[in-house]
């Protein structure tokens, strides 16, 4: 690790002001950023410790769940609301990482871990989006983990978050704040695809601080899923994962959302496809066309071809798990 | 706020019930605290990178992976390590059920397993073998001991789900 200095504010507004400094990072739970720092691939020169800041509360509202940016995976997974009543959130945060990472990583950290593509971690490789204008690695080289939509020529890294791809489908909002006052970020408009500036993973601006994250209230009930499909049943980052909620009325679909994980960027979601459901039986040939819908545009970089095949019978598995009410047990791997 | 320019920083932890006063550079991790200041090698350095739960200890009673945590976030905890888990020289209930049931071959992910299981414990999340299994799937054991670790907690957990049913 590099030398760097320590701060450890108490308010929002200290933080902001230690954070104008370009070559400063936040520290929230340390389970991305402190690896990353171990592999020189960040190398702050100040250290602003977030973890005092009173961000820390999980407060529902009538319809509407506001997570402070410090609150960790595991609270928020388990907190009892959040099991009753957000249990698509519950079930894709239990499908991330192990028990004792997330006891320490946050819900802002989550949202702004960096890519898991392997040259990222290696500063002797070429990469764009550690260091812009290099090159990339994984275009011709090891990429089995890489995206098959939305990829660019400079970067074909994916977003390694499970819990992201949960607050995609549920419409979820970013509250931030910065040097410019507070603002409202859309999940959707939260991370960004890479084009030529792989750098950037998403859309906070230099000096930014996530502050909470705001979720409205389901409206699917039981019929939602989160199916994570990877190299071994635990502990490992998803090769494909869907989100997948249905609203059903008398038989029909009044309304769906779906999102993808490992496959992009960004947590992939395509609200054209999506709206292509209102009014469909609930079917396997559905959900089947739907799937393919979705991947038309998919483009394997040779290592990663069989995640478009995967993603197209992930998404038609998990409608039909949504479907019948049935979503992924994340303890019980047997997918139903 | 505090500010600390890059030298040594004064923090207090709790180890093991003890209270140390230490002064440290923030880029020193728990872990490395833990077995190069304190002499605490219990905790073990398996992959320094959150990927096989040997470092794993107790914080504020939390399981959490030692070698991903910078030493100076965690000012006034309270830490549990392996050498800490004993009773006044008696086995902690998951040390002696490692033992009974034979819960390891080399031995070194031992520390990390047994403190994991009892943040497991604690959490009362874990009710059935496959949530045993799912929810220690954070700590890795190169020998392949799964199915005796697996016994060896559902063991305990078994008896103290049966003493809690005889106290209602
Ligand atoms: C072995 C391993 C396996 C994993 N497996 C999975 C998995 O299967 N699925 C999954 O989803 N994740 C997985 N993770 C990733 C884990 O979820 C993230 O590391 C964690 O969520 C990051 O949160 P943190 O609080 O520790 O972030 P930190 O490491 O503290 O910070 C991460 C980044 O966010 C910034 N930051 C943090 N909080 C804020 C804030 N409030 N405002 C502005 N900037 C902020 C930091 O500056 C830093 O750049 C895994 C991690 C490891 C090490
Ligand atoms: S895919 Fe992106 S992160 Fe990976 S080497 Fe290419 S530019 Fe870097
Ligand atoms: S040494 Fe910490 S998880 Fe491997
Ligand atoms: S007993 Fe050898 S690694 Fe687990």
């Amino acid at each position: 690790m590099n030398r760097y200095d320590y701060v450890r504010p108490d308010t929002v507004a200290d933080a902001i002001t230690a954070l104008a400094n370009p070559d400063a990072r936040a520290l929230a739970g340390g389970t991305n950023l402190v690896d990353l720092m171990k592999y020189d691939v960040a190398r702050p020169a100040l250290v602003v410790d977030i973890n005092r800041l009173p961000l820390k509360s999980i407060e529902v509202s009538g319809d509407k769940l506001r997570v402070g940016a410090l609150v960790s995976n595991s609270d928020l997974a388990w907190h009892p609301d959040v099991q009753a009543r957000w249990p698509l959130l519950a079930s894709a945060i239990l499908a991330g990482a192990s028990p004792q990472l997330r006891n320490a990583a946050t819900t802002g950290g989550n949202l702004l871990q960096r890519t898991r593509c392997y040259y990222f971690y290696d500063p002797s490789t070429a990469c764009n989006k550690r260091a812009p204008g290099s090159g990339c690695s994984a275009i011709g080289g090891v990429n089995r983990i890489h995206a098959i939509l939305g990829a660019s020529s400079a970067c074909i890294a994916v977003h390694p978050s499970d819990m992201c791809v949960a607050l995609a489908v549920l419409g979820a909002t970013v509250e931030v704040e910065g040097p410019q006052g507070q603002r409202e970020i859309p999940f959707a408009e939260f991370h960004r695809l890479p084009g030529d500036m792989p750098e950037r993973d998403n859309t906070l601006q230099q000096g930014e601080l996530i502050t909470a994250v705001a979720i409205p209230a389901p409206q699917f009930g039981s019929h939602f899923t989160y199916l994570k499909l990877r190299d071994r049943l635990s502990y490992a980052f998803a090769l494909v994962s869907v989100a997948a909620a249905l609203q059903i009325e008398n038989g029909t679909i009044k309304d769906a959302r779906i999102a993808l994980g490992g496959v992009a960027h960004k947590p992939w979601r395509d609200v054209e496809a999506e709206q292509s459901l209102r009014g469909q039986a609930p079917e396997p040939r559905v959900f089947e066309a739907v799937a393919q819908l979705i991947l038309r545009d998919a483009k394997g970089q040779g290592e990663n071809d069989f995640k478009i095949e995967l993603a197209t019978r992930a998404i038609a598995r998990a409608l039909a798990q949504a479907a019948a009410g049935m979503p992924q047990n994340q303890s019980d791997k047997v997918i139903q | 706020m505090d500010q600390f320019a890059s030298s040594r920083i004064p923090i207090s932890l709790t180890v093991n019930g003890q209270r140390h006063q230490l002064a440290i550079e923030p880029w020193v991790t728990l872990l490395d605290l833990l077995r190069e200041r304190l002499s605490l090698t219990g905790a073990k350095k398996g992959c320094d990178q959150g990927q096989c739960g040997a470092c794993t200890v107790l914080i504020d009673g939390q399981r959490i992976n030692s070698c991903l945590q910078l030493a100076v976030t965690r000012d006034g905890a309270e830490i549990t390590t392996i050498e800490g888990l004993a009773d006044d020289g008696q086995l902690h209930p998951l040390q002696a059920s490692f033992i009974k049931h034979d819960a390891f071959q080399c031995g070194y992910c031992t520390p990390g397993q047994i403190c994991s299981a009892a943040g497991l414990l604690a959490e009362g999340h874990t009710h059935s073998r496959a949530e045993i299994r799912e929810h220690m799937s954070g700590n890795l054991c190169r020998c392949g001991a799964y199915t005796n670790i697996a016994d060896a907690i559902e063991d305990v957990m078994q008896s103290r789900a049966a003493m809690k049913e005889a106290a209602e």
